[in-house]
Order: C-alpha cells, then structure tokens, then sequence
C-alpha cells in the first residue's frame, strides 16, 4: 500500500488542531438540483463556512414544519471533498417525512438546515491506499461515489504506477437498469482508468441484451469480483441493512479480515437492490 | 417550511434513522456529536460485558424513538445510550468499559490507528 507518492489533496479542515469546532447546524442554499433517476435527484448545496468532508461521510438533514414540528434524517454526501460544492443524491420514498420534500419540493434558491460532515469511520481518502473494494445496493451507491469521485481526482495528476498502486473495484446492485445512479459518469470514469472497474448487477428486470449479474449479490459473485482476501482489500459495503449484513458475512466466509470490512446501513427497504 | 412533513409511517432507505432499525454507529454520530466535540466513530470502545474492541462505528445502533441503542455486535450487550427526552439529552455508558478518544480528533474525525 505504498501510497507516498500520490498527489492528493487535503480535505479542506482535516488538519483542524484540538480545538475542533463542534459540529453546528447551518443553512445550506440549494444551488442546482439533477435528476438522476425517475426517484432520485442529487441537490446542490452551497454550504456557508463548510469545514470540509472525507469521502463516505454524511450530513443530517432537518426539516421543520410551521408548527415547529422537526423531522431528520441523514443523507450521504456525493461529492468529492475537492469539490467547492456538496452534494446530496436523495432517493424519494413515498411514504418518508423528509425525502419527498428534498426531492420534489426544493428548487435552486430554496434553504436547507444541516449539520456534518458526521462520521469519519465510513470514509476512505486515496492516501490510506487500496485496493478499494466498494459493494452497493441502491442509494447505497452514494457514499461511495463520493469516494470513488475523490479518488479519480486524488489520481488525477499520479503516475500511473500511483494509479495502479490503488486500483479499486464497484459492485453495485439495482433493481432495475433505470434506477442505477451516476450512469455515465461511472461508465467515463471506468473507461479513463485500468485500474477501475464497475460491475452492475441489476435484480429485477434487465435491460435487452444484458450481459451482467442479474441476481442478488450472492457469495459465488463476490468471489468473482473481490481480490483475494490475502491482498487486504479495504471494503466499504452500502445499502439496506439486508444486503449489507449478506455480503458482509459472506465476504467473512471468504476470508477477508473483518476488520477491513466497513458497513453502512440505510435501514432494511422495500427492495430497492 | 411546509406544515406536511409529518407522517406516520416508518421510513426506510436513504432516510436511514427510522423506527427500530439495525444501523451502524455511524448512525448515532449526529447526535453523539451534540455531547462530544471529536468524532467518535472511529474511537475504540470496549464492551463492558465481553471485552470486544471495536470502533464505535462498527457497533450496532438500533434506533428507538427517543434515541439510539448502541450494542456490541460480538455480545449484543447495550454498550451505549442516547435518549432525548424532554429538552435533555440522556447518556447511559453503563456497557461501556473503555473509549479511547484520538488526539486532536476534528469533527470530520481524520485519524488513523496504526
């Protein structure tokens, strides 16, 4: 994991001393909103005096109703702790307090209360090296876009070799071809770099001449997909509770040092990988 | 703000502090953070019930509505509660035996234990 001769760039405020502002809320201005998928749009966000973020952190989100009812929740930031701007890719759940008003309601100019970045466990920053190993399912592709932008970026201006040093790899899991986030980016992104590579499984409906999994992430495609455990991959698994604990207990059964196996949980869903 | 946020269903997906769901400990981060300035998520903490070191990340967070159950995942013992209750918030570290706080932990928490 010789990572010392990589450029990359510090996150702005990770090098904040002990006297470590506590985390406030701010008032963040939605600056543009993308749609991503027919449920999911990404927000924008200008956040006033942002401390900066790492790669698979998250903010909280608190919405507040004019009787002064408050509902939160956390959403993963997108983007790369290079980028000026945060991102917020939010998947609407019909039945949610928060996730309908974020998807359908706010426009650009709109405001927004939040708080972060939360979380420096879930976060991996091109310094600490690879290989990368990154298994999605559904909106669980965020946070580890935001790490897969940042090492893209972090990248950038190494030399090949560096480049080689942290190859990584996706496995993302979507029901379906229209629900897969970051479509093409994903695609550009692999086709710029040897050493990246995205493998979709899509578990409900395939598109017509779909050469891809289309099952769930089981054990046989893990080991397809993963290094062997000897190469200490970093893992960073993301999505609904069910996935995420299936292939952390499989990865395990592999061999891959559990330690080395990060989750993060978004709750158990309809099914949305 | 629109008065039509509340509802009564639980929320799940994307919306990840529901009802009695099986979380991480980074779940719990956001309002850790409103009682502890460094990031706790990547600190070591011992279960008090089995010895098990893990970072509080790795812990299980089942969310309640007054607030985060923390268990260890080798014992399942509670290591750690959050409660709001009222205009206060309630810490219960009866499971915990042992956090090691990093130095100079930022609240975006950049350290690493090598």
């Amino acid at each position: 994991m010789s990572s010392d001769t990589l450029v990359t760039r510090e996150p702005r405020g990770s090098s904040v001393p002990s006297r470590a502002p506590k985390i406030a809320w701010r008032l963040a201005t939605v600056v543009d909103v993308v749609t991503e998928t027919p449920r999911a749009r990404t927000l924008v966000l200008d956040v006033p005096d942002w401390p900066g973020h790492r790669a698979g952190q998250h903010v909280d989100v608190r919405l507040t109703a004019d009787d002064g009812y408050q509902a939160q929740r956390s959403f993963s930031i997108a983007s790369a702790p290079e980028d000026v701007r945060i991102a917020l890719t939010v998947q609407r759940l019909d039945d949610g307090e928060v996730s309908p008003h974020l998807t359908d309601v706010l426009r650009a100019g709109d405001r927004l209360e939040l708080r972060g970045p939360i979380g420096g466990y879930f976060a991996w920053e091109a310094a600490l090296g690879g290989p990368l190993l990154l298994v999605a399912g559904g909106s669980g592709i965020v946070p580890l876009m935001a790490m897969l932008r940042h090492r893209a970026t972090a990248l950038v201006a190494a030399s090949m070799q560096a480049r080689h040093g942290v190859p990584a790899r996706l496995l993302y899991s979507a029901r379906r071809w229209d629900d897969v986030f970051y479509r093409r980016e994903l695609a550009r992104l692999a086709e710029d770099d040897e050493a990246l590579e995205v493998a979709l499984t899509l578990t409900h409906e395939v598109p017509s001449g779909w050469t891809g999994f289309r099952r769930l992430i089981d054990r046989m495609m893990l080991a397809e997909i993963a290094w062997p455990p000897g190469e200490r991959p970093q893992v960073f698994v993301c999505g609904p509770t069910p996935l995420v604990e299936a292939v952390a207990a499989a990865l395990v059964e592999l061999g891959h040092d559990p330690a080395l196996v990060k989750t993060e949980r978004f709750g158990p869903t309809g099914g949305s990988a | 703000m629109k008065g039509d946020i509340r509802k009564t269903a639980d929320e799940r997906g994307d919306e990840r502090v529901g009802e009695a769901l099986r979380l991480d400990g980074n779940a719990a981060a956001g309002l850790l953070s409103e009682i502890f300035v460094p990031d706790l998520t990547a600190a070591p903490v011992t279960c008090a019930y089995c010895g098990a070191i893990r970072a509080l990340g790795a812990l299980l967070v089942y969310a309640h509505g007054m607030g985060p159950v923390i268990r260890c995942p080798e014992c399942g013992a509670v290591v750690l509660r959050v409660a709001r209750i009222r205009n206060q918030l309630w810490l219960d570290p009866t499971g915990t035996r042992l956090v090691v706080m990093p130095e100079a932990a930022a609240p975006s928490g950049h350290q690493t234990h090598k």
